[in-house]
């Protein structure tokens, strides 16, 4: 189990990948597989902007219309924003604590091959008899009349896919608690670590209600109950309630982490300390707990009555405090800075008011009477775009630039970086700001198409033009990233120069055990202290160098995730008449899950150790690949 | 890391220390053991007795609660040390399940 | 950490479960998931409460005319003595005694058995009675939320009698001590949602 990089070829290398638990590595999968699906979700965005280009147009009919909303809602959500965020937690937070890997390495891979094979299960719908129809939210009234099994492919894999992330929340949050290096307390946590640590909790608490809903669906679809069957006594106000318990602190999830490497980008760009770190630790804090207590915003005019409305309402608008304590901090760290305008500072600055046109509308849309009219309108559309594409895309644009160097030891051109800013970031203006008049205007979401009489064409128009803009900042990115893995200069330790976290202090990409030595920590920023002391190590060191102990790969979790993969398809198929072999798949793939979660239990797997001399070996041979 | 644990060999006072001081613990459990039996005969009690509704439904949700808090702090020594991060989201648990319930008891619109 | 490492009551430390980081790990990651089910049976109790007694109309069976306490009050008499029952094999994880946790343990596995077979009794009895998965929006929801406790039961037992099997040869070590400790916590998690069963499924039900 020498530490030394050696030459692969291709098969091994995705041996490699599909039983590796070093959370560097897993992190390169999460970036890899949710990039693939954010361009899926960025090809059904392009087609529907094509589609609502001119009036009455029929490039796509009504029906392949539906599925392509749903799926880029769904998509965009769950199987790309997320997985990107997830990458950066993976990659960079138990660095930022100075930990060796997470609590659980073997549970991370398994969340990684659940989220991925959920992915896929979804996405086969498109070649299996037609995608979801009902939109992201799947109301219940709407998807039991569903015809086909497009739905029953949304509930399923989300089940699959819902699962991995619950298993990654529990895994950052037991990295958080436990294994940070000696001297790094709560209040010395990087921003990055403290939003994924809340994030994680909202995971914790939130996913639970979105599986219990899904499994009502599974049920109801698949098997006969009649949770939402209305004829039979079932409430389809359950899934709606359900959906966005689970639904609204899922948009804290997404932004938080955003929240995460902006406030990183900020503090380093401006070479400051983060102005009122404390601040926005409770700010962030505080939003996650109020997260869980605003859902209903989402269902003022289904007619819960005056009271809950009034309630949701003032806890909704409370949300704006924190969140504007927030852009406060943020203004005043770079106020006085030493800024450099980096490609991730210019998406930060953009940020800030982008972000905040969707928090007002947001607020606005918190006055249940006005919500009234702007329900289900373009307004609704301008609104969570701007949060999720002005808040969370951003981040995501602006967190590859910042991390690439550290995840894979190169750097992002920069010249092509603020190319794609600039036809992105205008791009993404031009799409949904007209939106929000759109919206006022009367036209309605997940419609279809628009008559020329209505007076949308011209706004309609713009807004398509927009969307080619930003599609044509993703695709220079996709030429930066292939010419630089192509040129592929290696960078230092430190390669933006004013780092200031743990995780700037080693080598880019880290050796697989991250620190031979424990760090000690001495404050918040805790690199930014050992540079400005003169340390040339970039730390000192909580122990002497020794035996590291290690976790070892396992295919498990993949054949797994396999298993519930396989099972899906024969819940999938368990009513339909004419496939008597569903029953035997449903077992096949239970027989899967449960035999390799028993394997894995009964097998010990007690890890290997590096020795010291191959540490020392490995750090006189300058080792920086990775791989 | 502490992978490594260190072995230490208790003296025999403290080895008897702690072994009477885990016997003791166990007669509480064995106490907290009949308490929940004895909630629980209540309740069932009062159901069979057939008094009003309104005087059985709450009193037996609160011997629930009582159960639960036994359970937790007692039986899984929830207040023991270590737990601090292990209450906290319990509680959080707790939170967003009262909520829930109480959402969809009052608020699905019948 | 060495698996090979032998103990005796006396170099046994009090808290054999967090005595390494692997179960530190363990142990706070078990708990975080007892939280997230803790709002997924929150999330079912509170489907069940919304559709209880709804059905389509003419629906035969609600949970009034439904529910036999005898019955009941014996699964939770068996349920909560397993409790108690696995608190004592806990009891003697610290002590170091292994054969006596064993012993425990076994009990523990034979009143948990019990209990999924009067659960299974009682299901079937219901389903003769004509109250199927599929009759009402009630019966649903009845089917799921105490399915889905009998389901947890089952993978408590199949936990207990995994890590007794294997671990039988070789005895308590500080590898296998984690995980003792967690399948018993799971254990009184099943038995505090049993609680709230048979208060508000059962209990409640019964009142009309």
């Amino acid at each position: 189990m020498s530490s030394i990089a050696q030459k692969k070829g291709f098969g091994a290398t995705i041996w490699d990948f599909m039983t590796t638990v070093d959370h560097k590595k897993i992190a390169i999968l999460y970036l890899i597989s949710g990039g693939f699906f954010f361009l899926v979700g960025g090809v059904e965005a392009m087609l529907i902007r094509i589609q609502l280009a001119k009036a009455g147009n029929d490039f796509l009919s009504a029906g392949l219309y539906n599925e392509i909303i749903t799926m880029h809602g769904t998509t965009m959500i769950f199987l790309a924003s997320m997985p990107i965020l997830l990458a950066f937690m993976n990659a960079i937070m138990p660095l930022q604590i100075g930990a060796r890997d997470v609590a659980f390495p073997f549970l991370n891979s398994l969340g990684f091959w659940l989220f991925f094979f959920g992915g896929i299960f979804l996405n086969l719908s498109w070649f299996m008899g037609g995608a979801p129809d009902a939109g992201w939210t799947n109301y219940a009234s709407l998807a039991l009349a569903s015809e086909g099994h497009g739905i029953d492919f949304y509930t399923l894999g989300l089940t699959i896919s819902g699962f991995g992330t619950l298993i990654a929340g529990i895994n950052f949050l037991v990295t958080i608690i436990n294994m940070r290096a000696p001297g790094m307390t709560y209040m010395r946590m990087p921003l990055f670590t403290w939003t994924t640590f809340v994030a994680s909790a909202l995971i914790l608490l939130a996913f639970p209600p979105l599986t219990v809903g899904l499994f009502f669906m599974i049920f109801d679809r698949l098997f006969g109950a009649n949770f939402f069957a209305v004829d039979m006594g079932g409430n389809t106000i359950i899934w709606e309630h359900l959906f966005w318990i689970f639904g609204h602190p899922e948009v804290y999830i997404l932004i938080l982490p955003a929240f995460g490497i902006f406030s990183e980008i900020f503090a380093i760009f401006s070479r400051k300390r983060l102005f009122g770190y404390t601040a926005l630790v409770f700010a962030t804090i505080l939003i996650g707990f109020y997260g869980f207590m605003v859902w209903a915003h989402h269902m003022f005019t289904v007619g819960l009555g005056p009271t809950a409305n009034a309630v949701f309402a003032l806890a909704t608008m409370i949300i704006a405090v924190p969140t504007g304590i927030k852009i406060f901090n943020w203004l005043l760290t770079i106020w006085g800075g030493n800024i450099s305008f980096t490609v991730p500072m210019i998406y930060a600055v953009a940020f800030i008011p982008s972000f905040v046109a969707g928090g007002v509308t947001g607020v606005m849309q918190a006055i249940a009477p006005l919500d009234y009219q702007l329900h289900d309108s373009y307004f609704i559309v301008a609104h969570f775009h701007y949060v999720i594409v002005g808040g969370v895309v951003l981040a995501i644009l602006a967190g590859t630039h910042l991390y690439w160097p550290k995840m894979f030891g190169t750097m992002l051109s920069e010249k092509l970086g603020k190319w794609t800013f600039w036809f992105f970031f205008i791009g993404f203006h031009l799409t949904f700001f007209i939106q929000h008049f759109l919206g006022l205007m009367g036209m309605p979401r997940r419609v279809y198409t628009f008559g020329a009489d209505q007076g949308w064409d011209l706004f309609n128009a713009i807004s398509s033009a927009g969307a080619v803009l930003m599609a044509i900042g993703v695709i220079i990115m996709l030429v930066n990233v292939v010419m630089t893995t192509i040129k592929n200069e290696r960078v230092g330790n430190d390669p933006w120069g004013d780092g200031r976290t743990l995780e700037w202090a080693i080598p880019s990409p880290p050796p697989f055990y991250n620190f031979a030595q424990t760090p000690l920590v001495r404050g918040l920023d805790t690199y930014w202290i050992e540079k400005m002391e003169g340390n040339k190590k970039g730390m000192i060191f909580a122990e002497p160098l020794g035996d590291i102990h290690m976790p070892n790969g396992s295919i498990i979790p993949f054949v797994m995730s396999l298993g519930m993969f396989i099972a899906s398809f024969g819940a999938l198929y368990f009513l339909d008449g004419d496939k008597p072999w569903a029953l035997a798949v449903l077992v096949i793939g239970m027989l899967i899950l449960f035999g390799s979660m028993l394997l894995r239990s009964l097998k010990d797997d007690l890890g290997f150790h590096i020795t010291k001399a191959e540490l020392l070996e490995d750090a006189k041979g300058g080792k920086t690949d990775g791989h | 890391m502490a992978h490594d644990t260190h072995i230490q060999v208790r003296s025999q006072a403290e080895f008897e220390y702690a072994k009477k001081k885990r016997a003791d613990e166990m007669k509480g459990h064995l106490a907290t053991f009949a308490i929940m039996i004895f909630l629980t005969l209540i309740a069932f009690t009062m159901v069979a007795a057939g008094f009003s509704t309104y005087l059985i439904v709450p009193i037996i949700l609160l011997l629930a609660g009582i159960q639960v808090i036994l359970q937790l702090y007692y039986f899984m020594h929830m207040s023991g040390k270590g737990h601090g991060m292990v209450a906290f989201f319990m509680f959080c648990g707790m939170f967003v399940a009262f909520i829930t319930v109480l959402a969809l008891v009052t608020i699905v619109w019948w | 950490m060495d698996i090979n490492q032998k103990y005796t009551p006396q170099s046994w430390p009090d808290h054999p479960e967090t005595a390494t980081l692997e179960g530190k790990n363990k142990f706070i990651g078990f708990w975080l998931l007892l939280a997230a089910e803790t709002v997924t049976f929150a999330s079912l109790f509170a489907t069940y409460l919304a559709l209880k007694d709804k059905g389509p109309s003419g629906m035969e069976y609600s949970a009034a005319g439904l529910f036999e306490l005898p019955l009941v009050f014996a699964m939770t008499m068996i349920l909560l003595t397993s409790s108690l029952t696995s608190v004592y094999a806990m009891y003697h994880m610290k002590n170091h005694n292994f054969k006596a946790m064993q012993a425990w343990l076994g009990i523990t596995v034979i009143l948990g058995a019990t209990f999924l077979g009067l659960e299974i009794y009682e299901f079937n009895h219901y389903v003769h009675l004509g109250f199927g998965f599929t009759n009402s929006a009630f019966s649903s929801a009845f089917y799921v939320l105490v399915g889905t406790h009998g389901a947890h039961v089952l993978f408590g037992l199949s936990w207990f009698i995994a890590l007794m099997i294997r671990n039988s040869k070789r005895g308590l070590n500080m590898y296998n001590a984690p995980k003792f400790y967690l399948a018993s916590l799971y254990w009184h998690f099943i038995d505090v949602v049993w609680v709230f069963i048979f208060t508000v499924v059962y209990l409640m039900g019964v009142i009309g």
